[in-house]
């Protein structure tokens, strides 16, 4: 039998080093008892352990998954914790995968050891309660509590990096942290009694405790699941848990019963929060007047109505399909991916893109939540149907020469009805009212071919379309 | 007025924003000596619960209650009774500071009535997190609540100092919001919130590019909202609609579902009773079915349809679909996994690692932490398959239902 006394309770560099030595040793978990200096099992250790010869030439490897639980469930206050941990080492060094399995019996009794003491110390953050000593800046902090599991040195950094401004103790009746400021350090144990009994502002908290809480939904079970009462003792709220409790009853009873009220008088408030812009001319009236359209059920799920923009006296008029996802968050046409396609494609066809107006046959985004994304849809007739009034009322506004339609969507609300793009793409064509049309692809047509020597050549194809634009741009300069 | 009943009075006009979370920020401490405070990035730390079972986390509080709109559900509201108050912002800051030292709180969640305009009330709300921020170097957490329609500088800022922004969508659809709170406008909500996911984008972008230039820092626990369950007549269904369009367009962290509760002072158009919490519950595991389970809503819930109050609603698919099962849990994917009643995200990755090196038997479910009643009729083990009559038994449903207790609690 081995015998191995730890300095500490929490001394896993000493549990390390002891049980690297013991597996070299081919020490079997059995024979071997674990005990910590000072402690209880020590009395019952024989007083001189036969130390084992060093070895130095054996190694082995284990995951730094069980380093990391290990180092946890050393703090749990199970005595039999060592002889556990020293027993799924043992079991590891032949069987490195057994430690993903969850059903093992050892594994599951150290996972639920480390998650009680992190649970534990997760815990201490939350319920630590500091009472002040001296005022303003002379102040010290100091806090009692009563830990579940060995975890003061664990704990204590996250104060440390918290309140680094203010000296502070946290007594507890194993082990007493403080910070000074510039250091952490650790002294023994200590009696409640050391601890200041009240503060200053506790009757603030609890108020605030008391009017925090709704009496008209009570779960007493709830609180009870995360804050386990055996941590109520020193918590300065909990004091009034019990008559808040007692009395949730009779306020939920009298709010029901006193339920509807008249105010005692009536308030003055300003008419119309939402201030409407007053429209400046006929495109800024058509831009509000679209802002609450409600012609399809497009609007329900969109963010606000996508308008076109653009000078109003510019000549040609870009119509694409509809607004996308970035176009819908930003209320702004071609923002987006597409949007910068378009820009890329004006600027090499020499069209400025200031000078033309731009809008959509559709005006809000069609699409489907998926999880963290949309999924863009393509409008139905009924849609763009409903959506060509704002679109014909723009050509009225602006009176474009060229009507420049991107992708089957915008020729069909064009034409005012279903017109194949690669048919008619190209060349300028009469309108009935004497304007003139051309039909290109839409940019984010291009973005989604994937063969990349495709996209370069239809996208070359592309900014040729729009240089037929140019060209008559250069024709009618009328966009100032 | 003191400070001490101004706090009893703007923490009860508080109480019924159901979002407290302090999780999900960067990692950030005071660790250079230069003021107080730090976060808990993963989970966020619960320093109280209240007998209502609601974690407390941050000082949750208004700036005021005074409140130019007049919102039926709300006990703030224009119409209503309730005594009004006002904090300064240096008695705010001073408390947030004092309950912070103690450990009470991680930090402050402040929203505030609408007094004034949009402008006004948002530039006092900014105003209490910026004397935090930059006079006190408090590196708490900061939540705070965001006017619609309030100038983009000030939201701006308002991302700059806080973790968290969120604006309440307050009900799932635009006709009960005009009956409810007729000065809201739901298409401004949903404007700022687009405005705040495009900031909360282009924040992430700067972050991931790793240029020399800091990018401008925007709210990285980013935005949520908050829907009020049982005050209108809509179903399960629109609510989870609602829920997924928003989570889909502005890719909101959370979406709270406070159930409608009796308030002080109530108005005369809203029901008198509240719904049953149980509602609240199976809208929040509706909502964790869509987030981390893969469900869309149309599976979850029919078409203007409620959930059912007796099971939780992944039993309720399992139940519906029981053709699927059993599914064998040394072979299924993931996906079918945590579909099984009883599996959930965690319990599915511990069987995944599990099953690479062994086969999953009966007697481990307990370790995986599955509730072996609930999963049994529906899967395989390599010592366990479900007689094969008991998934189509119609009875099935029983052997989940709670059982009638007398009511009460337990103290």
């Amino acid at each position: 039998m081995q015998y191995i006394t730890l300095d500490t309770e929490t001394d896993f560099a000493g549990w390390r080093k002891a049980a690297r030595h013991l597996v070299l040793h081919h020490v079997q978990p059995t024979d071997v008892t674990w005990t910590v200096q000072g402690g209880e099992a020590e009395l019952f250790a024989p007083p001189a352990p036969s130390p084992l010869p060093e070895v130095s030439d054996g190694t082995f490897t284990v995951s730094a998954k069980f380093v990391e639980l290990a180092q946890a469930a050393i703090l749990h206050r199970d005595g039999e914790r060592f002889a556990i941990l020293y027993r799924l080492l043992w079991r590891l060094k032949d069987h490195h995968d057994l430690i993903e399995v969850a059903t093992d019996p050892d594994v599951a009794q150290v996972i639920a050891m480390a998650r009680a003491v992190h649970r534990d110390e997760h815990k201490m953050h939350a319920f630590v309660r500091f009472r002040e000593i001296g005022r303003e800046r002379a102040a010290h902090y100091v806090a009692w509590f009563e830990p579940e599991h060995h975890i003061v040195e664990l704990a204590a950094p996250f104060f440390a990096k918290r309140f680094a401004d203010m000296p502070w103790s946290i007594l507890t009746p194993d082990l007493c942290a403080h910070w000074d400021g510039h250091a952490l350090t650790f002294t023994p144990g200590v009696s409640k009694n050391e601890a200041p009994g009240e503060d200053r502002l506790e009757e603030t908290w609890r108020r605030y405790y008391a009017s925090i809480f709704n009496p008209a939904r009570l779960k007493v079970k709830a609180m009870q699941t995360e804050m386990p009462k055996k941590y109520w003792r020193n918590l300065p709220e909990a004091s009034i848990i019990k008559p808040l409790i007692e009395d949730a009853e009779r306020m939920t009873g009298a709010m029901i019963a006193n339920a509807a009220t008249d105010p005692h008088k009536p308030q003055k408030r300003p008419e119309a929060p939402m201030t409407r812009k007053i429209a400046t001319d006929d495109l800024e009236a058509l831009r509000e007047e679209a802002t609450h359209c409600r012609a399809c059920p497009l609007y329900k799920d969109a963010t606000q109505t996508v308008f076109g923009e653009g000078p109003k006296n510019a000549t040609i008029m870009l119509v694409g399909e509809q607004p996308g996802d970035k176009e819908d968050l930003a209320g702004h046409p071609f923002v987006g991916p597409a949007g910068q396609m378009l820009d890329r494609a004006l600027a090499e066809a020499g069209v400025d893109r200031k000078t033309v107006y731009v809008t959509n046959a559709v005006k809000h985004f069609k699409f489907v939540p998926r999880g963290k994304i949309r999924l863009h849809q393509k409008p139905a007739t009924p849609e763009i149907k409903a959506c060509r009034q704002w679109y014909e009322r723009e050509v009225s506004a602006i009176q474009p020469e060229l009507i420049v339609a991107m992708g089957a969507t915008a020729a069909q609300s064009v034409f005012g009805k279903i017109t194949p793009v690669g048919k008619t793409r190209g060349r300028l064509i009469d309108l009935p009212d004497g304007r003139k049309a051309l039909v290109t692809v839409h940019p984010s047509y291009l973005l989604r071919l994937p063969d990349p020597e495709a996209r370069a050549l239809e996208y070359q194809r592309f900014v040729e379309e729009l240089k037929i634009a140019a060209g008559l741009l250069k024709k009618a300069p009328r966009a100032a | 007025m003191d400070v001490q009943r101004k706090l009893e009075i703007l923490a009860d006009a508080a109480k019924y924003d159901a979002s407290c979370a302090s999780s999900g920020t960067e990692k950030r401490d005071s660790s250079d000596g230069k003021g107080m405070g730090s976060t808990a990035p993963g989970m966020g730390i619960c320093h109280s619960y209240a007998p209502d079972g609601r974690c407390i986390s941050l000082l949750k509080v208004l700036l005021t209650n005074a409140c130019n709109y007049d919102c039926l559900y709300c006990v703030n509201r224009a119409s209503s009774n309730v005594p009004r108050a006002r904090f300064t912002v240096d008695e705010l800051v001073k408390l947030t500071l004092d309950f912070y030292r103690r450990n009470y709180i991680e930090g402050l969640f402040l929203s505030s009535g609408i007094i004034r305009n949009p402008d006004y009330t948002m530039e006092q709300v900014v105003g209490v997190a910026r004397k935090l921020r930059e006079e006190h170097h408090f590196r708490g957490y900061i939540h705070l609540k965001t006017i619609p329609e309030a100038d983009d500088a000030l939201i701006a800022e308002a991302g700059k100092y806080a973790d968290r922004l969120s604006i309440n969508i307050e009900m799932p659809d635009e006709t009960s919001l005009q009956k409810f709170a007729p000065e809201k406008d739901l298409r401004a909500i949903r404007r700022t919130m687009g405005r705040l996911r495009l900031k909360l984008d282009e924040a992430e972008e700067g972050r991931a590019a790793k240029t020399k230039t800091k990018p401008q820092r925007f709210a990285p626990a980013g935005q949520s909202t908050q829907m009020i369950v049982g005050a209108d007549s809509a179903s399960d269904h629109t609510i989870l609609h609602t829920s997924a369009n928003l989570y889909g367009s502005y890719r909101l962290r959370r979406v709270y579902y406070s159930a409608f509760s009796p308030i002080p002072d109530a108005s005369r158009a809203l029901p008198l009773r509240p719904p049953p919490l149980l509602r609240e519950h199976r809208l929040y595991q509706a909502d964790w079915l869509m987030r981390f389970y893969g469900f869309d809503v149309a599976e979850i819930v029919d078409d203007s349809a409620m959930l059912p109050l007796d099971i939780d609603p992944k039993l309720a698919w399992a139940l519906r679909h029981r053709d699927r099962f059993p599914l064998d849990v040394n072979r299924a994917s993931r996906e079918e996994l945590l579909r099984v009643p009883g599996f959930g995200t965690k319990a599915v990755e511990r069987i995944i690692a599990t099953r690479r090196t062994t086969t999953i038997r009966l007697s481990d479910l307990a370790r995986l932490h599955v509730p072996r009643n609930k999963a049994l009729p529906f899967i395989v083990l390599s010592d366990h398959r479900p007689s094969s009559h008991r998934l189509d038994e119609a009875r099935l449903i029983e052997r989940f239902k709670p059982k009638a207790t007398q009511l009460g609690f337990g103290f």
